[in-house]
């Protein structure tokens, strides 16, 4: 007897299947102690989150890394990738170890960390990179993100010493003298509401001097967070010359503009900033014709003081793990602009690539570990539900298209009818 | 209307109104007793995060004169210097029964987070937020102007016609962005002269002028609004001197002699004397600088009413 059959399930390409799942992996149906109707579900592999902010250690109030993994799960994902901006700062082999076991303590997800480029994000020092690959943790990504590797030698040296175990560098693109106290994009709505802009050549400028710096080295360079169609030109340009770069774009940067920084609602506060409508189509393009290889949310909770406030004292961010799938439902499948199987790409198959994650982004086939979802397309649902320990939510008042109905992470359900599991129980 | 939170909000009707009404306090203020009852047993915060001297003693005698109890609140030695927010302080002065709140801040949209955000709820009346707005100081503009132009006769007028050219530092200018958008509400046509450096509206239609010289001669003005330049911009490499900004941009005899024969000449205050204007056409035939604080006055205590007399004796008005 297997642990489940799921029956009647759509894949990606279309195709209808039934299929088991049995001590962690994708089996032939069988008979199974637990039997789950999937007709009107899509089984997608697992989404893997290249950009989260889990906020441990440090910052519990905002987020748990066991509280995080939940609301991971609930948004279909399998894994995530821990931003090392925590407290103490994930700069050394030993916070890296300790945040990754956490993770599996929690047991929701894979919780990947990423290390730190610079010694405590200061951009003077590089980390131990070395030290974090080869820990158990096995860090292949490295980012300062929350801040920029503005400093062009320490950049290159950052490529040049991951590239010798083949880590990619995730730049955060912020060119910061370009940027000092800058609030919003800069454009016609910041002149109209008198608050500090944020230039999209402030970004460009960095992806323009770090795909070039990862030519001449021929290191791996990732760009987090795209938010400009100037970026978006320039690693279009950067990939056709066969430059090493991978990019991503967040749900909230393919779905709002910077009108909806008019009322100074401080949940629109994010870095990099919203950006005009042009930009963002050229992002869902960018996304379409893979220019742009994955979404990552940059789910990032911050407590209810710090956003009910003056928009110009607020902290930069926004939830994103529960409505990931549903933006890229949104521009992907329902604006008929593309196909399920590119939203598995970029939720799951791409950024596992990226990460080197060899149990992830396996696709839902006879054989590879069970980490998949299975969501429900026609379901219409309010963005208002949430369930991360902060309520920045900036879809609160979206109806989102649909929903994640039951998650499975290395065999175990982790979310059954959108509920989220209580695993001991499960485990026993 | 609850709140006065931008010009922006303020449309043709409302606009004619408030003037209107702006100009029967203004005949208060020029009575011997400068005092009427509407506000009493009203009390009023003005609750200023900002040093201000005009604007904040403008609003107090427009207070004081509507009759109504003022506290002033001023953000250096209060709760605020002990790292209260923004929100504890409007609730703690709203549970104290404040019928309004006459607010100056340096963070931009900070009326509108008291108006909007869910934290109490009192009319707001913006006396200035950071780069944002500040549309009071539109409204006395605008009189300033329309009595300006037709005297007695002002009543019910717009600014039709009017060419208003701002000068300065537009980029960090309230007052330029207030103005931008009653005086256009008004009827008149605003155009800019600033450094580049110091202008935001790029992609907007409005016309614009790098170089003073020619916009005096280009748009022939009637009216020359000339904004303080800080200069602390200089270290942002807004502009490289004083010297520069002077010769530039600044207002002095020569220039203002090109102007057309009736141009006047308005700053919202403090000036930089030297700077953007000198004293000779600041106080000159052509300046109404003083008309504007005394309008100043009028034009609150209109707001105030406006917003805080019930509604039955504004319909018997």
């Amino acid at each position: 007897m297997i642990d489940f059959l799921i029956k009647g399930a759509k894949l990606a390409s279309g195709e209808s299947i039934d299929f088991g799942i049995d001590s962690g992996f994708v089996v032939e149906p069988a008979t199974a102690r637990t039997n789950i109707d999937a007709s009107g579900l899509v089984a997608l592999s697992g989404f893997v989150d290249l950009h989260t902010h889990l906020r441990e250690p440090g910052f519990e109030h905002s987020e748990t890394i066991l509280s995080g993994s939940k609301v991971a799960a609930l948004g279909g994902f399998t894994a995530v990738h821990a931003m090392p901006n925590t407290n103490p700062v994930a700069d050394n082999a030993g916070v890296v170890e300790q945040v990754y076991l956490r993770g599996r303590q929690a047991g929701y997800v894979h919780v990947q960390p990423i290390g730190a480029v610079t010694v405590g994000l200061e951009g003077k020092q590089l980390s131990e990179m070395s030290s974090m690959a080869n820990s158990s943790a096995n860090v292949s990504m490295f980012s300062d993100d929350g801040k920029c590797v503005s400093d062009a030698l320490l950049m290159r040296r950052a490529l040049e010493y991951a590239r010798t175990f083949d880590a990619v560098i995730a730049q955060h693109a912020q060119e910061p003298r370009l940027t000092e106290n800058a609030q919003m994009n800069e454009g016609l709505v910041s002149a109209e509401l008198g608050l500090t802009g944020w230039p999209a050549v402030a970004e460009e400028a960095i992806i323009a001097r770090d795909v070039l710096l990862a030519e001449q080295i021929g290191a791996r360079l990732h760009i987090c967070h795209v938010s400009t169609a100037g970026s978006v030109e320039l690693i279009r340009w950067a990939k056709a010359k066969g430059i090493r770069v991978t990019a991503e774009v967040t749900p909230h940067h393919l779905m709002f503009t910077d009108e909806k920084a008019r009322g100074f609602q401080p949940v629109y506060k994010v870095n990099p900033p919203l950006r005009l409508n042009e930009d963002v189509l050229a992002l869902r393009e960018a996304l379409i014709d893979g220019t742009i290889d994955v979404i990552a949310t940059d789910h990032a909770p911050h407590t209810a003081e710090s956003k009910d406030c003056e928009w110009s004292l607020a902290a930069f961010g926004m939830l994103g793990l529960e409505a990931a799938a549903s933006i890229a439902q949104s521009v992907l499948v329902d604006s008929g602009a593309s196909t399920w199987e590119r939203l598995e790409q970029v939720l799951s198959i791409a950024p596992a690539r990226i990460a080197k994650l060899t149990n992830q982004g396996q696709g839902v086939a006879k054989g590879s570990p069970a980490n998949l979802t299975l969501l429900d397309p026609a379901a219409k649902r309010s963005g208002a539900i949430q369930h991360s320990k902060s309520s920045n939510n900036p879809y609160a008042s979206e109806t989102l298209s649909g929903q994640v109905i039951h998650t499975f992470y290395s065999g175990v359900q982790t979310v059954s009818n959108s509920e989220i599991q209580n695993l001991e129980t499960v485990i026993d | 209307m609850k709140h006065l939170l931008s010009a922006k909000e303020i449309d043709h009707k409302l606009g004619i109104q408030l003037l209107d009404i702006a100009a029967g306090m203004a005949g208060v203020n020029s009575s011997d007793i400068k005092k009427i009852p509407t506000l009493r047993g009203k009390s009023i915060v003005n609750l200023f995060y900002e040093d201000s001297t005009r604007t904040r003693i403008s609003f107090e005698l427009a207070e004081k004169r509507l009759s109504a109890d003022v506290i002033n609140f001023a953000a250096k030695g209060s709760s605020v210097s002990k790292g209260e927010s923004l929100k504890d302080t409007a609730q703690t002065l709203s549970a104290m029964g404040a019928d309004a709140i006459v607010v100056r801040h340096f963070a931009s949209g900070a009326a509108e987070a008291l108006a909007h955000f869910g934290w109490i709820d009192v009319p707001i009346i913006n006396a200035g937020d950071g780069t944002h707005q500040h549309p009071t100081q539109a409204l006395l503009d605008a009189f300033t102007l329309r009595r300006h132009l037709f005297g007695s006769s002002e009543i019910g007028k717009d600014l039709k016609g009017i060419n208003v050219l701002i000068v300065g530092d537009i980029a960090h200018s309230r007052v330029a962005r207030s103005n931008r958008d009653l005086l256009r509400t008004l009827g008149a046509t605003v155009a800019f002269a600033a450094p580049v450096t110091l202008y935001p509206f790029n992609e907007d239609s409005n016309p614009f002028y790098s170089n003073l010289d020619e916009a005096i001669s280009d748009f022939q003005p009637d009216a020359v609004m000339m904004l303080r330049v800080q200069t602390e911009r200089m270290a942002g490499s807004y502009f490289p001197s004083e010297r520069e900004y002077a010769r530039m941009f600044g207002l002095n005899s020569e220039r203002a002699a090109q102007l057309s024969k009736n141009a006047v000449v308005l700053h919202p205050g403090p000036m930089n004397r030297g700077l953007e204007i000198t004293s000779e056409v600041a106080d000159g035939e052509r300046s109404l600088v003083l008309n504007q604080v005394s309008n100043g006055v009028s034009v609150r205590m209109a707001v105030l009413y406006h917003l805080l007399s019930s509604s039955e004796e504004l319909a018997n008005d």
